[in-house]
């Protein structure tokens, strides 16, 4: 199989060339055949590319360790499940899984593409043929050829790195890929339509829902990102500001930013030059991304082992700059917006600062990022730039952003007068004062956390009362009950009210950061039989009795189980298990150090997260960390409303472009003397 | 063996089950296999949860490369053999008398500028701290003087449409909420 998969990646080079270059060349202009065929080769770029993954995985699966790839990420007694994610569990492999993925997106964007953008699609076909040629030549020509075979045949493998055995390891990574290969598609549009010269609002339509889908895979990704590094990396956090957990924040910061952005264009047709750059930078960034993880150039717990695969990423990413911003600037002139802005107070000014804080935190993330290299080259020093470094940076950032989140959608667009300012402003102001006065009467005195609780209370008014009026506008209009009405709301303006739910969503993220000020950490030695008090930000006391250690094997490990009895308060929660892991190849022998897996009793309000750090004299007398994270439940709750409301509004039907004359100005805009 | 033999150690191997045992407990509390659950711990002190000590070392760098601050490497990454030593180190410091302040002193005469977490805001480095803050405000004031210079008067008449349009449900609700807010 390892032939066929060999043979496959070849194929996939030599359609995905032939591809690239028919449609850039220009000639299918004059034979439809040609372009036709431009359009279908993305179907057998998808077939040669599943051959290939089919036949990795069946190398997987046979315990063909022979395969280089296999023998470095699997064991044969590896749990079924884990063998389907090592697929992407190394380089190689990962390699082939976006080119894959890409495959199948370029694919689908020909077949599901309206007719009425028929003629970008041949250039979108060659875009993203382009980039499936990158992938597979980085395979081919760089020592990254996931079916290279070694000189002998070792009776089992490695073993997948233990903390890679997770099922957050299996969702994680595709899903934060597909955020970062559906990128890939917005570019291409943009891309083509500047090729094309189509250059009014047409591409936007044709790409935006997929810019919307990535943006949702990237949300999924990088939450259960979180969701992982919580739960495996045992430190008791979620987020560490690492370059590569940085890398991943970038493309969704710009992605975001232009769907934002996109509204004033598709509304106003202004903001045309911007948004071709945000999607660019975004496709960019993605990958950049890529380049942080795989190059080594940076230090990282998540990267790849270093290679030289950075440095073929780097190039690409110099040459797609410098190609797309020259074609952006060749059609500058033909970008100019259709109409001006006519206030300084209005939903489009909010929507530029709310543009301009969204990058400007994309530039502090990766100036952070960056800096230590920076510094280096100036000054020869090597320096951290560590979490301290982006908390000090960036929470005053995002601060400014949640509050914009509550007062984009409060203004009227065009121009607002002071009477909507007033009248919008007055339930959000006083929900955010209300609280503020709350919090601080319960003794809250961390200045960015009242500031942030409150400005989160604001962005709830605003949402708030935007489905209120809504549903009473429904009422009025339609006569109907008060839960029809917010279902036919949502349902027949899922755009708008889906954006308003993923605000929410934003909202319960904040609140859930705001925990994490408070999170408090100890150690303790315990006897078994033992106990320890911890207390709680909130006031209660937990006490951990020490039950003792019981040994167990398991399928492909033999488990080291710290028990603890909990209680909260006095009231019994239960029993708290964590792990010392020493995992094993078929042949009984340890493949990897011992890892550890995190004891949790979760809850709404806070966690009790127990790590068993061992033993102190070889018996069960051992030294656990305990920590009590507040509000980090919300943050997995939060990632949830983000998905409803990114799912409502990529839903099909509930917003139909049509070219007709747009609304009336909004009767604020009129009262406005010029 | 005979059967009383036999009908003895049935009867013992019985009695041992009814008893309340904890799992993989032997009367020694030794564990059956140590080396499993990796290297020795040491027993935690006083000094070891010190809130002054933690956020020393918060503030720096554990030297094993895994990018955790002392304190977080200290109590996560039990095989790492940097962190503990480093936390010695801090302790020695401060049984010496040394203040927060001399401790991160003494690290980075040591070990460089790059065992603190943060590089200190001052001369190059003020500029890491600045220029995010600085570039966003910039392009915002610049931002707000655009639109202050290039605002237009307000048409009476409805905008072309540029691209898309709402649909006539979204017209409806509009004119609903407009009337709403009259």
């Amino acid at each position: 199989m390892t032939f066929l998969g060999e043979f496959a990646l070849w194929a996939a080079f030599l359609v995905g060339i032939w591809t690239a270059v028919t449609a850039f060349s220009g000639r299918w202009r004059d034979r439809p055949a040609v372009a036709l065929a431009v359009r279908r080769a993305p179907i057998a770029l998808t077939i040669v590319l599943w051959a290939a993954a089919i036949a990795l995985w069946q190398g997987l699966f046979t315990h063909d360790f022979n395969i280089e790839y296999v023998y470095a990420y699997t064991s044969r007694n590896l749990p079924t499940y884990f063998l389907i994610s090592a697929f992407w569990a190394g380089q190689k492999g990962s390699l082939l899984f976006w080119a894959l993925v890409l495959s199948m997106f370029g694919a689908l964007v020909q077949a599901m593409t309206s007719r009425r953008h028929e003629e970008l699609l041949p250039y979108v076909a060659g875009v993203t043929s382009g980039v499936i040629v990158f992938f597979v030549a980085v395979m081919l020509f760089s020592g990254s050829n996931p079916f290279e075979r070694l000189p002998f045949t070792p009776p089992d493998g490695r073993g997948l790195n233990p903390q890679l055995q997770h099922p957050g390891m299996v969702f994680h990574p595709p899903l934060l890929y597909l955020g970062y290969i559906s990128l890939t598609i917005p570019f291409a549009f943009a891309v083509a339509a500047l090729l094309a010269r189509r250059l009014e609002s047409g591409w936007i339509q044709a790409m935006r829902k997929w810019a919307l889908l990535s943006w949702t895979f990237l949300s999924v990704g990088i939450t259960l990102g979180m969701w992982w590094a919580y739960l495996e990396l045992g430190w008791g956090g979620y987020w560490a500001w690492d370059p590569v957990e940085n890398a991943s924040l970038l493309p969704w910061l710009v992605n975001t930013a232009f769907l934002h952005s996109v509204m004033i264009q598709e509304k106003r047709g202004m903001l045309k030059r911007w948004n071709m750059g945000l999607v660019i930078g975004a496709f960019l960034l993605s990958i950049f991304g890529t380049f942080i993880t795989r190059s080594g150039v940076i230090a990282s717990v998540h990267s790849f082992t270093q290679s030289g695969v950075g440095y073929f990423f780097l190039g690409f990413l110099v040459v797609l700059a410098v190609l797309s911003f020259t074609l952006l600037y060749t059609r500058w002139p033909e970008l100019e917006p259709d109409a001006q802005l006519e206030a300084l107070v209005s939903r489009e000014s909010a929507f530029l600062f709310n543009n301009l804080l969204l990058v400007g935190i994309a530039f502090s993330v990766l100036w952070g990022t960056l800096f230590p290299i920076l510094s280096e080259a100036v000054r020869g020093t090597k320096i951290t730039v560590g979490p301290p470094f982006f908390n000090r940076v960036n929470v005053p950032l995002g601060i400014l952003l949640l509050a914009l989140t509550g007062i984009g959608p409060l203004i009227a667009w065009r121009k607002a007068s002071i009477a909507n300012v007033r009248r919008q402003f007055v339930v959000p102001a006083i929900t955010a004062l209300v609280t503020l006065g709350a919090l601080f009467g319960a003794g809250l005195r961390n200045g960015y956390s009242l500031i942030a609780l409150s400005m989160a209370a604001f962005v709830l008014g605003t949402v708030a009362q935007e489905f209120w009026r809504g549903v009473r506008a429904r009422g009025r209009l339609y006569g109907e009950s008060v839960p029809v009405a917010l279902g036919q709301l949502v349902g027949r303006n899922r755009r708008r009210y889906g954006g308003y739910i993923v605000h929410v969503g934003i909202v319960v993220y904040f609140v859930a950061f705001v925990g994490a000020a408070f999170r408090t950490t100890q150690q303790v030695t315990l006897r078994p039989g033992e106990s320890v008090a911890v207390k709680s930000p909130f006031g209660s006391t937990y006490n951990l009795s020490f039950l003792g250690v019981s040994q167990y094997q398991a399928l492909n490990r033999v488990a080291s189980a710290a028990s603890l009895d909990v209680t909260r308060d006095g009231k019994k929660l239960g029993v708290i298990k964590s792990e010392k892991r020493q995992y094993m190849d078929s042949f009984g022998r340890p493949t990897f150090q011992p890892s550890t897996e995190v004891g949790l009793l979760g809850g709404v309000r806070e966690d009790l997260y127990v790590v068993y750090a061992g033993s102190v004299d070889g018996s069960e007398r051992s030294s656990f960390t305990v920590h009590v994270n507040p509000l980090v439940w919300w943050i997995w709750f939060g990632g949830l409303i983000l998905v409803v409301g990114g799912l409502i509004t990529m839903w099909p039907g509930g917003w139909q472009a049509a070219p007709v004359t747009r609304l009336a100005p909004a009767r604020e805009s009129v009262e406005v003397p010029a | 063996m005979n059967r009383r033999g036999f009908l003895a150690r049935g009867a013992g191997a019985g009695f041992a089950l009814l008893l309340p045992q904890r799992p993989g407990r032997d009367s020694s509390d030794a564990l059956k296999q140590p080396e499993l659950v990796g290297q020795l711990q040491p027993i935690v002190s006083a000094q070891d949860n010190d809130p002054g000590i933690v956020a020393v070392e918060r503030r720096l760098h554990c030297t094993c490369g895994c990018g955790l601050d002392i304190y977080t490497c200290r109590t996560t990454d039990f095989s790492c053999t940097y962190s503990p030593a480093l936390h010695r180190e801090v302790l020695d410091l401060v049984k010496k008398g040394g203040d927060a302040r001399a401790v991160v002193a003494a690290f980075v005469s040591k070990y460089g500028e790059s065992v603190l977490m943060a590089p200190a805001p001052r001369g190059f480095n003020l500029l890491g701290y600045l220029v995010p803050g600085a570039a966003v405000l910039a392009a915002g004031s610049i931002l707000a003087l655009v639109l202050v210079k290039r605002r237009r008067p307000v048409a009476a008449a409805p905008v072309p449409a540029a691209g898309a349009a709402p649909t006539p449900e979204d017209e409806r609700l509009e004119r609903a909420l407009r009337e709403l807010d009259a």
